[in-house]
């Protein structure tokens, strides 16, 4: 009696949690150590260097040196994200229309395979993409667009050689949000200039259809 | 330590942890708490079974929150206090939720364990640390709790009638 009981309230038990398995799992939980902190703070040490290279200029010959520091990628889609999405003629290169030839385009210059994330749900459609420079080569933009004109923008780059895998992280760039991670393939940021939960649903959505 | 791993059982966690706490904010809180140890603890893990660990860190780090809440851990709350949550709810699952939340928190991660993760007895003492003994005697005192609460059996214990 007892026995099958218990069976019963094993099976019920399994019905009310197993429906847990199948969420999505939110941002927090996923995180990775940032790896941002050692390359902000060599950009500090070389910011200052080259503060006081300009302030000893009249002084000493210059001595021209290739000096490359790549800003970290949050900075870099948030100021990608300012420049274009106050764009009202030319947001973007190739329209939401072409979309199957802007995938192959920027799948083919950043050589992998892109996929363009459905955000419909968080009501933002895909208004189109535009191919820009980035520190290592060529950078896809994606942007879309909700019902109240409210933009958001998709930065997909290839991971520079200095940056490590990692989950969600999140950074404010002034009025820009940003919420980025790195994979192996690739690094995302999404950036937006709306509050915080909804660009933090809007990233996991693009996550899940992201991460196979 | 292999993100990818770690981030596999994260569904796991999470549902017996909603199962453990009764609330998906606490048990996300839980889930995150047992993943930051797991990555400060790393280097103590030996390659084996990560599920196992992962879980034995939760079972500490839910083990703290309880203490911390002044409720003991491993003794069954006062059955005249906790009287048979009512069937007429017409709501099993409901019902079932609630009465999981009036087991003693020991029992409770032993009728989950074994429920939703489908472990052993073995696995179960070994991630809690305690004696096969005891997980069997947490385990059916938790059914048996579970079945009074539910079916409104009369509790072992005669109930106080306050007027």
């Amino acid at each position: 009696m007892n026995e099958r009981r218990d069976q019963e309230i094993t099976a019920l038990l399994k019905r009310a949690y197993d429906p847990v398995m199948a969420e999505p799992v939110p941002a927090r939980l996923i995180m990775r150590p940032a790896p941002w902190l050692p390359m902000l703070r060599a950009a500090a040490l070389m910011a200052m260097g080259i503060g006081i290279g300009l302030a000893m200029a009249p002084y000493v010959l210059p001595t021209p040196a290739a000096v490359t520091v790549a800003a970290p990628l949050p900075m870099r889609a948030a100021r990608a994200h300012a420049v274009y999405v106050s764009e009202v003629r030319h947001p973007v290169e190739v329209d939401a229309k072409e979309e199957k030839h802007l995938v192959a385009w920027l799948s083919k210059r950043l050589d992998t395979k892109l996929r363009v994330p459905v955000l419909a749900e968080e009501g933002f459609n895909l208004l189109g993409g535009r191919l820009l420079p980035g520190p290592e080569g060529p950078v896809a933009q994606f942007m879309y667009q909700d019902s109240a004109g409210t933009r958001l923008t998709l930065y997909v780059t290839r991971p520079a050689t200095a940056d490590t895998p990692t989950a969600f992280r999140f950074a404010q760039e002034e009025k820009v949000a940003v919420f980025y991670w790195i994979d192996r393939q690739c690094g995302y940021a999404i950036s937006g200039e709306i509050d915080r939960p909804r660009l933090a649903r809007v990233a996991n959505i693009v996550y899940r259809q992201l991460e196979p | 330590m292999d993100h990818d791993q770690v981030v596999a059982y994260i569904p796991n966690l999470r549902r017996y942890a909603r199962a453990l706490t009764g609330d998906s904010e606490a048990a996300d809180d839980l889930v995150q708490d047992t993943l930051e140890r797991a990555v400060r603890k790393f280097a103590l893990w030996r390659p084996g079974n990560l599920r196992a660990w992962l879980f034995s860190i939760m079972h500490n780090v839910f083990i703290n929150q309880v203490k911390a809440r002044k409720v003991t851990f491993d003794e069954e709350l006062d059955e005249n206090l906790a009287a048979p949550v009512p069937t007429a709810t017409g709501d099993d699952i409901k019902d079932l939720q609630r009465a999981l939340q009036q087991l003693a928190p020991a029992q409770r991660e032993v009728v989950l364990l074994i429920a939703l993760e489908d472990l052993t007895y073995n696995d179960v003492a070994k991630m809690l640390g305690v004696p096969v003994g005891t997980v069997m005697s947490r385990l059916s005192r938790g059914r048996e709790r579970l079945r009074h609460l539910l079916d409104g059996e009369p509790a072992r214990a005669p109930l106080k009638v306050v007027q």
